[in-house]
């Protein structure tokens, strides 16, 4: 068994610059990724995984002159970014890209899917 | 797989029992040994070293009566002292465990036919780049040398071994698994398969420096056919190659490339054609259709005349019409249009070519197709422009000299 990081990257599409979601929209979506996490979860495949709130919000911390300094934004300047993801445990690539395709279906981004180093005496 | 593979191109014909053997079981054996420890590359090492060993042993003591088997009973011993030795290998040891049980388990096991099916689906996986597919798919089940993998990419060896060991890598660490995908999955991942070893084909077809490479995808090819008997697309595929190869000896005369219509077709391989057709026949009886049994009814026809004129072009255009309703590429719509100026004649292929001009425009073998269609209709002047953009865009040296001899034909002609 292996561990998989199911990462979904999004363009700038809330906020202030996108869209928002209609609620209609926002409430079939959230019902689609509720399910999906339902039965992530009843067979053992969920470890962890959330939405993340936008690049903006994020801080990068850094080691600079031999003290910590801290920098407001995201590491790298981009116009994608990290959006959310899933850790799910899988026999293998396929049975992650597997699940994999089930997100995109959810969610209507593209998933990007590494695998994690195989822990030790696991 | 049998013999007559290895005489196809004529690239082994002094090929000692080590040579013979190393090309038709160095596939076999990696993948039983990648199924018995579930790593490609410590299987890799192994056989490599079994074959060295049998380099020496059996030039003294004479080749054994299962070469095959004798590899894969080596190369697993010598894979078990690798692991006994590194502290990877306890862990593995006690995890797999019954690899220890010894040679009574195993003995002279021949290699399952599964396990190379399980490797060609490993190395197709649509995860990994088209290109490290065709790398690995040869390395590894074609048993060709990094430097012979290279020198097919055009790429230095250490670069081409940099590049296998990366793929090789990202198999063991995203886990893909060594496995015959299941029924539901099984079209499109053989899919992938099949365009790995007809784009191996290709490549040997389209540069004559790289001619090898075509025996070695009829190798595959054949291999595929064995490991699955009831999929006909598998062997449209080998009809295809067989029946596109048996023109080779007329289409390639002293380095230069000689048009269908102007082969000697008594140079044609009668024994391929028939190996083509017979498999052709089956397909036809079988009833389920696929873009390369199309392809290879296609080469039927054309294998079929006595000359380009006497070709049933109306039948090649229909089947052009089929092959485009299950695969609607602009590819296949220029080749249609060809077609269609044999049956229809050069204005409706000229129509039929407009049509694709745009899609085509950076693909030498549209222009050149317009040349010859714009030649037939005596509009000399696009006709050179044509031709000289085709060669422009030429892919290989063999194509860039053939096209200039058109062009130096076209400009010398006055019409009167």
């Amino acid at each position: 068994m292996s561990q998989y990081l199911l990462s979904v990257h999004t363009g700038e599409t809330q906020g202030e610059g996108g869209e928002p979601m209609a609620p209609e929209a926002m409430q079939a979506f959230m019902e689609r990724v509720g399910a999906l996490e339902a039965e992530m979860k009843a067979n053992g495949t969920f470890v962890f995984g959330g939405r993340l709130h936008d690049a903006d919000t994020a801080t990068v911390v850094r080691m600079q002159n031999g003290g910590v300094t801290m920098t407001d934004g995201p590491f790298v300047e981009s116009k994608e970014h990290i959006g959310g993801f899933y850790i799910i445990n899988a026999d293998d690539l396929d049975a992650a890209l597997a699940w994999a395709a089930k997100v995109v279906d959810a969610i209507k981004e593209p998933i990007e899917v590494r695998p994690f180093f195989a822990i030790s005496g696991a | 797989m049998g013999h007559e593979d290895l005489t196809i191109v004529g690239a082994h014909p002094e090929a000692t029992d080590v040579e013979r053997v190393f090309r038709e079981a160095y596939g076999a054996a990696v993948a039983t040994l990648a199924r018995v420890f579930g790593d490609i590359s410590l299987a890799e090492d192994a056989v490599q070293e079994a074959f060295i060993v049998a380099n020496d042993r059996w030039r003294r003591d004479g080749t054994p009566p299962n070469p095959a088997g004798w590899i894969v009973t080596t190369a697993r011993n010598r894979a078990i002292d690798h692991l006994r030795r590194s502290a990877r290998g306890q862990e593995l040891q006690e995890q797999v465990g019954t690899f220890t049980a010894g040679a009574d388990r195993w003995g002279e096991v021949a290699p399952v036919s599964d396990d190379q099916l399980r490797l060609i689906f490993t190395c197709c996986h649509p995860a990994l780049k088209t290109e490290n597919q065709v790398a690995l798919t040869l390395r590894l089940l074609g048993g060709l040398s990094v430097d012979e993998v290279a020198r097919s990419f055009l790429v230095t060896e250490p670069a081409m071994a940099k590049r296998l060991v990366r793929a090789k890598h990202k198999i063991k660490a995203a886990g893909i698994p060594y496995r015959v995908p299941q029924r539901a999955e099984l079209p499109s991942r053989l899919r992938s398969v099949l365009s790995v070893v007809y784009l191996i084909y290709n490549t040997g077809a389209d540069d004559p420096e790289r001619a090898s490479l075509r025996g070695d995808a009829i190798r595959l090819g054949r291999a595929l056919v064995d490991l699955l008997p009831d999929e006909p697309e598998v062997a449209g595929l080998l009809a295809l190659m067989l029946l596109s190869e048996s023109r080779m000896p007329a289409r390639n005369v002293d380095g230069a490339l000689v048009l269908l219509r102007d082969q000697d077709r008594t140079k044609w391989d009668r024994t391929m054609i028939e190996g083509g057709h017979s498999i052709v026949r089956t397909c036809i009886r079988r009833g389920q259709p696929g873009p390369y049994q199309l392809q290879a009814a296609i080469q039927a026809v054309h294998c079929n005349a006595d000359s380009y004129e006497a070709t049933d072009w109306h039948q090649i255009v229909a089947l052009y019409d089929h092959l485009f309703s299950v695969m609607p590429t602009p590819v296949v719509a220029l080749n249609r249009a060809i077609a269609v100026g044999e049956s229809a004649g050069p204005d409706e292929a000229l129509t039929a070519l407009d049509s694709v001009a745009t899609e085509l425009d950076n693909y030498h073998l549209m222009h050149a197709a317009r040349g010859a269609t714009l030649r037939r209709l005596g509009q000399r002047e696009a006709a050179l422009t044509a031709y000289q953009r085709a060669a422009q865009l030429a892919a290989t040296e063999a194509e860039r000299r053939f096209l200039k001899h058109q062009i130096e034909e076209l400009s010398s002609l006055t019409w009167s």
